[in-house]
């Protein structure tokens, strides 16, 4: 039927044309076949915020392991991933900088909601390069000297961290100070950017970003008491239209191991309480 | 509505386009005319921001204006504050981002001249300047307009790198994408919507009078 249309169509090189059509289509299908009639591999995809970027391949690669699946992870900012999964972005599992995003996207039916799991309560930081010559040990307060003249911050008005860093401030009674000081990061692990590349001259960085390889290197850090901000808590939750919900349960089953807390701890997150 | 960014991003536009018309003159009066064998060298370089990803230039313009390199420690020394996250950091980042929006336009119209045109014009003794403002320049004012055009939008358009040098500072480097992005971020999209539309009309118009400027609608008018 369609090739005698394409023929009324086109006449014989349109016939030739479908023909060629077929065979590529079937020869793409032949292809495709393995990986529907096999046992399908466990694959998991996690969008996860960018303040895990340090910790989480260390307790992905330990579920890789015990569960044999493959993990693939997607880092980003918590507020890109609310909006495409939002829009059917094939993640089965969000890991959000916050509690927030999760709740909302389980609101909307997007993401199970009984699947919610508050796994870390994140930390702040305040960070610097090594040779700045800026003492961070002496905290906040350090920042009012003059020989710091950028501040970079994650975007308040989105960022979880950003957040935590003007309250932070704002208990200091620093922040009408600081205000013109400041630079904004994206997201978290950008706005440490700003500060590595030697652009800004400190930062308030994610404690979990300011104890991984790269940053403990290349500069100094000195704590922000948790009791300076409102806690960060952050939120766990499996994507509704996820077609490896076991596999993602699993990966939240192994989350909650003593012993990923106590990796998650080294990195700075305050694991929840038991 | 971000009147502010949209100020800010129409007044980086008009300098970076204004800049641009200045280099991209002589670049490309040199790219098209030179006999030099090594031309095509500086073609290629002029060219490349065309196929590098955003993220290339605002990754390698991060770490040279940053205390991590000698230009940047020279430049910070100097004026005591790190080119990026200011103004005119963004206006180098832009004048290298979009130069082959300029210069390729303009090269393309100097090439289309015919040569005798310019060989008559040394033949009867006029320098070289002046051939290029007699003969060179006028007939090539569409490829001119053209290049002032594109690189005023594109500039307009650019986001990777201002993300990525800039710095989200209100009024200095929070350029109109920017302010979108953190709309959409801020999950205002309603506010998103607004200002995507009036960039996207506006991208449009640009367009209609590069696209519309080709057709010379006075060539087929003789003005009576």
């Amino acid at each position: 039927m369609a090739v005698s249309i394409a023929e009324r169509i086109l006449g014989a090189p349109g016939r030739r044309l479908v023909a060629a059509t077929l065979a590529f289509v079937s020869a793409l299908a032949l292809l495709a076949e393995p990986a529907s009639t096999q046992t399908a591999p466990r694959r998991l995809a996690i969008a996860a915020a960018s303040d895990l970027q340090a910790a989480l391949p260390e307790v992905v690669r330990g579920f890789e392991r015990s569960a044999s699946a493959t993990v693939e992870v997607s880092f980003g900012s918590s507020g890109n991933f609310f909006a495409q999964i939002q829009n059917g972005a094939p993640f089965d599992l969000f890991l959000s900088a916050d509690l927030d995003y999760p709740t909302r996207l389980a609101a909307a039916g997007v993401a199970d909601g009984s699947s919610l799991y508050r796994y870390a309560t994140g930390r702040i930081a305040l960070w610097t390069r090594r040779g700045s010559g800026i003492d961070v040990s002496k905290g906040l307060a350090v920042l009012t000297e003059p020989r710091v003249r950028r501040i970079a911050i994650a975007n308040p008005e989105y960022a979880p961290y950003g957040r935590a860093a003007v309250a932070a401030l704002r208990q200091a009674k620093l922040y009408d100070t600081l205000r013109s000081k400041f630079v904004l990061g994206e997201n978290i692990s950008q706005t440490a950017q700003l500060v590595d590349s030697g652009n800004a001259d400190a930062g308030i960085l994610a404690l979990s970003l300011v104890l991984g390889p790269a940053l403990q290197a290349s500069g100094t850090y000195a704590e922000i008491p948790a009791s300076a901000h409102p806690p960060i808590e952050q939120g766990a939750i499996i994507v509704s239209a996820s077609r490896n919900k076991a596999l993602a349960r699993e990966f939240l089953a192994y989350f909650r191991r003593p012993e990923t807390n106590t990796l998650l701890h080294r990195f700075g997150f305050t694991p929840p309480a038991r | 509505m971000d009147w502010q960014a949209i100020w800010l991003t129409v007044k980086l536009a008009s300098l970076v386009s204004a800049i641009l018309l200045v280099v991209s003159l002589p670049l490309a009066h040199w790219i098209t005319f030179s006999r030099r064998r090594w031309t095509f060298l500086v073609e290629s370089v002029v060219s490349l921001p065309l196929v590098l990803p955003p993220t290339v230039l605002g990754f390698y313009l991060l770490l040279l204006m940053g205390t991590r390199s000698p230009a940047g420690r020279l430049w910070t020394e100097w004026t005591g504050h790190s080119l990026a996250f200011t103004f005119e950091g963004l206006v180098i980042a832009s004048v290298l981002y979009s130069l082959p929006f300029a210069v390729q336009p303009v090269a393309a119209a100097f090439a289309q001249i015919d040569p005798t045109l310019r060989e008559a014009s040394a033949m009867l003794g006029a320098s070289t300047f002046r051939t290029f403002l007699r003969i060179v320049l006028p007939l090539s004012i569409e490829g001119v307009v053209a290049g002032v055009v594109l690189s005023f939008a594109h500039t307009v358009g650019e986001f990777g790198v201002v993300l990525m040098v800039g710095g989200n500072l209100p009024g200095v480097t929070r350029t109109v994408s920017i302010a979108i992005y953190d709309q959409v971020q801020a999950l205002h999209y309603g506010d998103a919507n607004r200002t995507a539309l009036a960039l996207l009309a506006f991208s449009f118009v640009v367009l209609l009078g590069v696209y519309g400027l080709r057709r010379r609608p006075w060539a087929a008018t003789p003005l009576a």
